[in-house]
């Protein structure tokens, strides 16, 4: 059956005006064959692998973002979780050596952030993941596009809070290493992290996965928003639909995007991520979405509730659409990437407690919020340990990127610009949890891990 | 030749030569033309064409460069895309 006028310029609309694009396009590549007893052959090793890859990602993107009229946002690279790589080379210098080849792999493929510098400890640490998480302020300070990540509990395993109580001081003393506290941005914490996604700065390509991966994450919010405001008095079963409908489309051009761009590189395809990914453009927002459902702020009552109608929608359109829905797939809310999120917090409309109660229902957490840089590191350990036994407890991926921004107090704005945003100050309950944070050990497995 | 389609869109206020100026830059690269639908949407003069690529003297890129040339001319807004994102996008 032949295209229609009106199917066209739904499609051309879209593209034109409402910020319609493939989010990311992220590279997968296993680096256990680079492992070499010789470390400046292993780090020239890495460093080819990525550079290689990464250059006919950025040169295949280049093709069908011309073919398809459709802007790929993003061309980026996850890596296996260093600390694995290292555990032959385990001394605090080569962690930083490490990074720094995998930061100008990066540079000199034109990838604007490489993931993976992390670990999976959500049962113990190794040396070589406790000498990863020591290495870290150096690591994120000194370099530009390395992100780091950490998966510290599943609901397989439960939750480490040791591991949880060496983040706070981690940050910490990041922040006072970077300007603006900066290097913070790019490390998550996760529980149930999956190891096919494609966001940064928590994406990694997972031991289960194969030598390369293409994965993709989908457009923005302007799309939907712009939908959603042309129906204004549909109830919530109609509202559901037209959310399911358009995420429909829109997954539909990642899943072609994606298909093609790992034919043409001659790597397996891996996953559409169908996650709702805000931008800092004007429209590009979540939280406007929010908004155009008839919440006057997001973070006013009935903003679980619309967030957790969004998702559902997203996750039943998108999954009709691609053959292989993965990553974190839902809906992201961070605060400096989403000028509506910004407004709120300064509107007083949003605050942490509230944020918190809506990543209960939407992936992924607590993401790029700023807290005043005297914030105790005990608090940033239960700030951290709340959201992730949201997760644990529910069997969802739940992260937490926070600023401790060093001279910084709640209420002020503190600006990155470009990708990053502005990063509201947050107020921070004063209440200690220092006592019960100091207990460490392991949060034990839910009972809803026992499924055998 | 196996056929390469596309559809350029053209959106904005309806005006003397747009027809005559982009067909011209198709035939000069050899670019057939085979469908052309027009509508008034939401107050947007719209116009689609389905292109047959297949033949072509020049690259996508530089029929997007000639096109924007001619949108920026008159003051409407051209886009040319390939087929297959139509039909991913609107067909089950």
């Amino acid at each position: 059956m032949t295209i229609t006028v009106e199917e066209v310029f739904e499609t051309a609309r879209m593209t034109l005006y409402h910020n319609f694009d493939i989010r990311t396009t992220t590279l997968g590549i296993n680096l256990k064959d680079c492992i070499d007893s010789d470390f400046e052959k292993f780090k020239e090793k890495v460093y080819a692998k990525i550079a290689r890859n990464a250059r006919s990602l950025v040169a295949e993107a280049a093709k069908l973002e011309s073919k398809y009229g459709i802007p790929i946002v993003n061309k980026r690279v996850s890596v296996t979780p260093v600390s694995l790589i290292m555990e032959t080379h385990c001394a605090p210098d080569k962690f930083l050596q490490m990074a720094q080849s995998i930061d100008r792999a990066a540079a000199d493929a034109g990838i604007s952030f490489i993931g993976g510098f992390g670990a999976l400890v959500q049962k113990g640490l190794t040396r070589s993941d406790a000498m990863l998480i020591e290495s870290l302020p150096e690591v994120l300070a000194k370099t530009e596009r390395v992100c780091a990540f950490l998966n510290v509990g599943s609901n397989i395993a439960g939750l480490n809070i040791d591991a949880v109580n060496l983040i706070g001081p981690m940050l910490k003393k990041t922040a006072r290493e970077s300007l603006n506290a900066i290097g913070c941005a790019k490390f998550v914490v996760f529980v149930n992290a999956p190891e096919d996604n494609p966001f940064m700065a928590g994406a990694f390509h997972g031991v289960g996965e194969s030598d390369l991966t293409l994965n993709v994450g989908i457009s923005g919010p302007g799309v939907v928003r712009s939908v959603v405001a042309e129906n204004r008095d549909c109830d919530f079963t109609a509202l559901s639909e037209v959310l399911k409908k358009t995420t429909f489309k829109i997954t539909r051009a990642g899943e072609l995007v994606g298909r093609e761009l790992a034919r043409n590189m001659d790597v397996p395809f891996g996953v559409v991520d169908i996650s709702l990914a805000s931008t800092t453009a004007e429209g590009d927002s979540v939280a406007r979405i929010v908004e155009s459902f008839g919440i006057e702020k997001i973070g006013g009552h009935g903003s679980t509730c619309a967030i957790a109608l969004l998702m559902d929608a997203v996750k039943k359109g998108g999954a009709m659409a691609s053959g292989n829905i993965g990553g974190l797939s839902g809906t992201f809310i961070p605060i400096s990437e989403d000028s509506g999120m910004i407004a709120a917090v300064q509107a007083g409309a949003l605050g942490l407690d509230k944020l918190e109660s809506l990543t209960s229902v939407c992936s992924v957490g607590l993401d790029m919020f700023g807290i005043p840089g005297d914030t105790p590191a005990e608090t940033i350990n239960a700030i951290i340990a709340d959201e992730l036994a949201i997760g644990v407890i529910n069997n969802k991926t739940t992260a937490v990127r926070v600023i401790p921004v060093p001279g910084r107090v709640a209420g002020d704005l503190v600006r990155y610009g470009g990708l990053l945003g502005d990063v509201p100050i947050m107020k921070v309950n004063p209440f200690s949890a220092r006592d019960f944070m100091r207990r460490g050990g392991r949060f034990p497995a839910p009972v809803t891990s026992l499924r055998n | 030749m196996k056929k390469e389609l596309s559809f350029i869109t053209v959106i904005g206020l309806d005006k003397k030569g747009i027809v005559a100026k982009i067909a011209n830059l198709l035939y000069l690269n050899d670019i057939n033309i085979e469908d052309i639908n027009q509508k008034i949407m939401e107050s947007y003069f719209v116009m689609t064409m389905l292109v047959d690529m297949g033949n072509s003297k020049v690259s996508i890129d530089e029929i997007r460069a000639g096109l924007e040339k001619i949108g920026g001319e008159l003051g409407i807004k051209i886009q040319i895309q390939h087929e297959n994102i139509f039909t991913m996008m609107h067909r089950v």
